[in-house]
């Protein structure tokens, strides 16, 4: 799942300024996320139009990422963005660019903040899981991934921070060597840790190119 | 016997070997450095100097040294995996050695989080371990991380590792130490030590391994100048251990200031008796002008 945050709304009212304004939502991440659903899309409407800025229409792409279903679901709605000046986009940044694929008259203005690749603990409650660097290694740690979720990215064991199971840098945050340690121990697979483990392959992340 | 540096001499000779730490200014004003190493200057057998410690903006740990080579005192470069990825470490350990530098501690680095910049965007391309492991295959092998051979010059340089006894999960501590050993390190500075009782059982697992044989432990000592600077390092710097009685005796002395210079000499003293334990690293912070003396008054003198 692809985390975001809604930007602050009046941050949003700034962006936005006297409109008009055309609201897209996302029928995936950004609904399970309570960032870019129907009832977020309907709530921001409302709120705009409290605040006299004129709102031409609005749509739930199903999902924003998805050119060909986009450019399927945005034609209904023509008129509406073409009597816009600004286009409110709340979904990733993903979702927000393959609309700005499509509309390109209007000034785009992202509403949402894209955080990480995570899991959705309870409702709106993430943690992330996932950093997308193409080569994936959670088998050689429990099924846990050093790189996401160490904020030193360490492959060889726990930096010299952690105590009583929490990570140097939060409090708030389990030290996941923490817990890859207490798990292959109580699987009897410590000895997976004694090897050192060779720096990771960088080039095999997407970052080095952009298409698949 | 050729030694690469008089650390890996002194330490080789079996003598209780003795670092201290310089940090750079925060500014370029050379004059700052020169005057603390002033200081020390017959005191330590090697002078660490740190890398943007605690993630604050300082000058350079290359240039710090440089300093001190013009001033004929050995400096021990301390590299941090915080700044720089693979390609800008493998680069400053060729520039380190080809002026001169001939000890180098590899470090991950204190979270960026923690320092004067914390907007900044940590590296962290490679950890601690595969720092060492760099390093000793191109010293070792002439060969860099890629395997691309090192075409002029291996980087003969004398290799050290951090370790910390009191982090958690404690199990893992010691199986990071052997790890390091593999690695390619050739001594280990440790996280300050003041709990005597946590670092002793540590010791015991370190000699059962067979691991003090194998590479040389120096020991951490911090002298505690205030009570201010106690609870900062028992309350807000990751990885320290103040045991409760150190921090009643700071907190009820009449001088805090007597009391952490006495604490200091009795852990060196008792430090020294430990089985396995090569020597000291001092870390004196904002109080680099008591090493001098304690290393006087724990009766470590002269230096050679």
């Amino acid at each position: 799942m692809i985390i975001t945050k809604q930007k602050d709304f009046n941050t949003l009212l700034d962006d936005v300024g006297k409109g008009p304004v055309f609201i897209i939502g996302c029928s995936e991440c950004a609904t399970l996320c309570h960032t870019g659903g129907e009832e977020e899309v309907v709530a921001m409407k409302r709120a705009f139009e409290d605040n006299k800025i004129e709102v031409t229409g609005w749509v739930v792409l199903d999902p924003a990422c998805h050119l060909q279903n986009d450019k399927r679901l945005l034609r209904k709605h023509t008129d509406e963005v073409n009597k816009a000046k600004k286009v409110l986009v709340l979904a990733c940044g993903n979702g927000a660019q393959t609309v700005s694929e499509i509309i390109t008259e209007c000034d785009i203005i992202t509403g949402t903040d894209t955080l990480f690749l995570g899991e959705i603990k309870r409702v709106n409650e993430f943690e992330k899981r996932c950093i997308m660097c193409g080569d994936c290694i959670v088998d050689l740690f429990a099924g846990l991934c050093p790189i996401s979720r160490c904020p030193k990215h360490m492959l060889n064991g726990p930096c010299g921070g952690a105590k009583d199971g929490k990570c140097e840098v939060s409090q708030e945050m389990d030290c996941i060597w923490d817990i890859i340690y207490q798990r292959l121990k109580s699987n009897g697979r410590l000895d997976q840790l004694k090897e050192i483990k060779e720096p990771k392959d960088w080039s095999k992340s997407i970052d080095m190119g952009r298409k698949l | 016997m050729n030694y690469r540096s008089n650390l890996e001499k002194v330490l080789s000779q079996g003598k209780f070997t003795v670092t201290a730490e310089i940090g750079p200014p925060k500014g370029s004003d050379p004059e700052k450095i020169r005057k603390k190493a002033e200081v020390l200057r017959g005191y330590a057998d090697s002078f660490n100097i740190t890398d943007n410690q605690t993630a604050v903006v300082r000058m350079s740990s290359i240039a710090g040294c440089t300093i001190l080579l013009n001033m004929d005192m050995e400096p021990l470069m301390q590299i941090t995996c915080r700044d720089r990825n693979r390609i800008a470490l493998q680069s400053d350990v060729l520039g380190a050695a080809a002026i001169g530098i001939k000890n180098i501690l590899c470090l991950t680095g204190d979270h960026q989080s923690f320092g004067n910049h914390p907007s900044a965007k940590g590296v962290y391309d490679i950890d601690s371990i595969q720092l060492i492991q760099i390093l000793k295959n191109m010293r070792d092998n002439g060969i860099f991380q890629s395997g691309d051979e090192i075409i002029s010059g291996r980087p003969e340089i004398f290799i050290g590792a951090a370790a910390n006894p009191f982090a958690d999960p404690y199990e893992l501590r010691v199986d990071r130490l052997e790890k390091k050993v593999r690695a390619g390190a050739d001594f280990i500075q440790t996280q300050s030590v003041f709990n005597v009782d946590k670092f002793n059982e540590w010791m015991d697992e370190v000699r059962s391994r067979g691991l003090d044989n194998k590479i040389h432990i120096l020991a951490g000592i911090t002298p505690l100048k205030s009570l201010k600077i106690t609870e900062r390092m028992k309350f807000h710097v990751p990885g320290v251990d103040i045991p409760e009685d150190i921090y009643k005796r700071m907190k009820t002395a009449v001088d805090p200031k007597k009391e952490g210079y006495g604490i200091a000499l009795e852990l060196i003293n008792e430090i020294k008796q430990i089985k396995g334990v090569h020597g000291i690293h001092i870390t004196a912070l904002f109080w680099e002008e008591s090493i001098p003396s304690l290393v006087k008054d724990s009766a470590l003198l002269p230096r050679s």
